[in-house]
């Protein structure tokens, strides 16, 4: 059985925990890479990538183009802000015109869900998932797992609570597959207004804790979501407020707990909303961390997209991308 | 000079008279001159008489639809009247009601009366204008139902958009009752629905798409089955999606409450599912439900609850489903695969048989919205639909005639194909074999 990702990573849910975990172990050679002075390896020499960013983001959008970079592939960034039916030209022109420069990968983020889907059915190149809509964002779900995996050393078993704003977030998506494909267990928590109506059946089941005490009892982690200030204009809390006082983490919360809980969250953070400071930057969270990993994580993803062995990463950090064509020197580093 | 057809040796089925069985029908200056075992007897010899052997097929009524979109005037890019009304013709549909979010919006009696004169022209189908509730279907004014009626307008609607006022809703059904007209209801609860994009469920929770519950539709529904009993109108609930709306129906017939409903193919035969890969082609307004949802709809079809079938045929373009799965229009093409679709879902698989089908697809409908059609018998305008109930073939869409491709059967096995159609005695359509 072939563990290859296929031509594109649009989602967690069509992979299967082997692939996941592989990406994880491919991913722990290239983090060393970013620990270096000089940062960058020939792994991706010649190859081109568009960053197609048809939604403001600061944070995957750089992680996206350093791991790009440090592989030493050549990147164009195109940003567009708000949604392609305002910008003129459809998705599919985007995508023709895309193909027509020969192109070999897109990372694509857009406000639409299925959009990476749409544009990976229409090109030939590899397709990058960055988030789209409210559908998934593969790459943060992967940081979401290394990151617990460097903690608790495994991933089966451990207790994962997904706080906040389930309804709306690409990132509990990716991170609720991810975890479930892993054999980690999966719960939510949040006010029931911003939780999918069939929550409790995804992913052949997920806990719901009506409390966030209850959960932070039950947990080994949290992963904490960014409450959008919109929620509350669009009706679906009473304010922030309100929410902090409710569902927020805080330090009175977490002392409480039975043992120490991690802490994660995808960013960027509303402080003192669903996130208190002094947990935010307390000893337990690894927000940081994610932060780290999610480079590596990039370079593991583009390196297996555009062909590379993993079983070769560690040898591929130091030359070209292995693609069977009988190097196979690095083997028994 | 006189004109006649032959129907000779089909199998006969016509549940207004409560036929069924092999007979042949002579259609003489276009109405049903006779019909029985021995009219080909007393037929032959008949000068000019034209001849069509139908062994083996069905003849029945013509197929009537109330619920189609023929996007004229203002969208003639992507249906007209003509090629909507050659579209129902090639479906075995011989009249349709064309639904009045046109643009401009069908809301006055000039507007009514440019669809009959474009009909009027395309030699096929016969076209039945439904007009607006409201002025511009703004949800506001009453639009004036009596000059619409004057000109030929067989119901009103402001379909596409829901009638979100439940004081103009029980307006339209009290005024509606001067002309013994429906008022044909999209329901729909306009905040709940709000940028929805399809079910609102397991899928739509894995997808990421917002999701439009069940009540939605339900709410609305009940509004206006309470409605009509309170004003004593006649209210028509289209494309009923739901188990819920089912029982709330039933709940108005058991109290002879003057509702009556239908609901599309699409939703007898396909679930939520159908959208995985965010298809563009399987999103429309009312969206597709779930496998629950499709029993309690053909059982409904089955036991009268709705009374019949409609296609909410509705064209767009290529481009415009060729988009992001949110930003995609709603609504899929109807007509020429609505009798092989029931054929397929409904009567192959036991739930119905052919008699009821053209109860559901030709006479209720005549019935419920007062049009001419929807029977054989002896005098009637020669509306005929002959079809083959056991012919296979692949949907390809583009050999239809509509001016839409938006269907999600494309490339599926359907069993059922008209083979002839006659709008008043005159061959409209003839599949080539």
């Amino acid at each position: 059985m072939t563990l290859s990702l296929g031509k594109d990573l649009l989602g967690l849910e069509p992979l299967s925990g082997e692939q996941i975990k592989l990406i994880l172990d491919t991913a722990e050679p290239f983090k060393e890479i970013s620990e270096r002075t000089i940062k960058k390896v020939p792994t991706l020499r010649g190859a081109t990538i568009v960053n197609l960013f048809f939604e403001a983001s600061t944070r995957t959008r750089i992680s996206f183009e350093f791991a790009e970079k440090r592989l030493s592939a050549d990147t164009v960034n195109v940003a567009s802000s708000g949604s392609s039916v305002a910008k003129g030209e459809t998705l599919v022109d985007t995508a023709r015109n895309l193909e027509a420069m020969r192109i070999d990968m897109v990372v694509i983020r857009h406000g639409a869900s299925g959009a990476a889907q749409f544009l990976a059915e229409r090109i030939e190149s590899n397709v990058i998932n960055a988030g789209d809509g409210t559908h998934e964002h593969p790459t943060q779900g992967l940081l979401d797992l290394l990151t617990l995996r460097d903690h608790f050393k495994r991933l089966e078993g451990v207790r994962v609570c997904i706080v906040g704003d389930v309804l709306h977030s690409r990132v509990a998506r990716s991170c609720i597959w991810g975890l479930k494909r892993v054999g980690a267990e999966v719960a939510v928590c949040g006010p029931r207004s911003l939780l999918p109506s069939a929550i409790e059946e995804l992913g052949g089941g997920v806990t719901v804790f009506r409390r966030v005490e209850e959960a932070i009892e039950w947990a080994d982690a949290l992963n904490v979501l960014r409450l959008q200030l919109e929620r509350m204009t669009a009706g679906y809390i009473p304010s922030l407020r309100e929410y902090n006082r409710v569902f927020g983490i805080t330090r009175e919360r977490l002392e409480r707990a039975p043992r120490d809980v991690l802490i994660l969250h995808p960013g960027p953070m509303n402080r003192g909303v669903e996130i208190d400071s002094d947990v935010a930057d307390g000893p337990f969270s690894v927000i940081l961390d994610q932060v780290t990993n999610g480079v590596a994580i990039r370079m593991a993803v583009l390196y297996m997209l555009s062909g590379g062995r993993p079983e070769l990463a560690e040898a591929a950090k130091g030359g070209k991308r292995e693609e069977g064509r009988g190097k196979r020197g690095g083997d028994d580093d | 000079m006189t004109s006649a057809v032959l129907l000779r040796g089909g199998r006969v089925i016509d549940p207004s008279q409560s036929l069924n069985g092999v007979a042949d029908v002579l259609i003489v200056d276009g109405k049903i001159e006779a019909l029985g075992e021995r009219v080909a007897n007393d037929a032959a010899g008949r000068h000019g008489l034209e001849t069509i052997d139908c062994a083996g097929l069905v003849v029945s009524p013509g197929f009537v639809d109330v619920h189609c979109h023929l996007r004229e005037p203002g969208r003639e890019d992507v249906e007209t009247i003509a090629t909507g009304a050659r579209a129902a013709a090639a479906g075995g549909f011989t009249a349709v009601c064309a639904m009045p979010n046109t643009d401009p919006v069908t809301d006055n009696q000039a507007a009514v009366g440019f669809i009959i004169r474009q009909a009027s022209l395309a030699n096929a189908a016969r076209v039945y204008p439904i007009g607006a509730i409201s002025l511009g279907q703004k949800g506001e004014a009453l639009a004036e139902f009596g000059e619409m009626v004057g000109a030929g307008a067989v119901a009103v609607s402001d379909d596409g958009k829901p009638v979100a006022s439940a004081h103009l809703m029980r307006t339209a059904l009290e005024y509606a009752r001067t002309f013994g007209i429906p008022v044909a209801d999209h329901c729909e609860e306009p905040t709940l629905a709000a940028a929805g994009a399809m079910n609102e469920g397991l899928v739509s929770a894995r997808l990421g798409l917002k999701g439009i519950p069940s009540e939605a539709e339900e709410i609305m529904a009940i509004r206006d089955i309470l409605l009509a009993r309170r004003t004593m109108g006649h209210v028509h609930l289209c494309h009923m999606s739901t188990r819920g709306s089912v029982e709330l129906i039933r709940w108005g017939k058991d109290r002879g409450i003057g509702v009556t409903a239908e609901v599309c193919p699409h939703h007898l035969s396909l679930t939520e599912d159908a959208v995985e890969g965010y298809n563009t082609n399987a999103k429309m307004n009312p969206p597709l439900r779930t496998a629950d949802d499709v029993v309690a709809l053909q059982e409904a079809v089955r036991d009268g609850t709705i009374d019949l079938i409609a296609t909410d045929h509705a064209p767009h373009h290529y481009d415009a489903k060729e988009r992001e799965f949110a930003d995609a229009p709603n609504g899929i093409i109807g007509l020429e695969t609505a009798l092989a679709v029931n054929i397929t879902w409904l009567v192959a698989t036991g739930v119905i048989d052919l008699p009821l089908l053209v109860e559901r697809m030709s006479c209720a409908p005549a019935r419920v919205f007062k049009l001419p059609g929807g029977t054989l018998r002896r005098g009637s305008p020669a509306d005929v639909t002959v079809f083959d109930p056991e012919s296979s073939w692949i949907v390809e869409p583009s050999r239809f005639k509509s001016k839409g491709r938006n269907t999600p059967y494309s490339g599926r096995t359907l069993t059922g194909r008209t083979r002839y159609t006659l709008v008043g005695g005159t061959m409209v359509h003839r599949e080539p074999t």
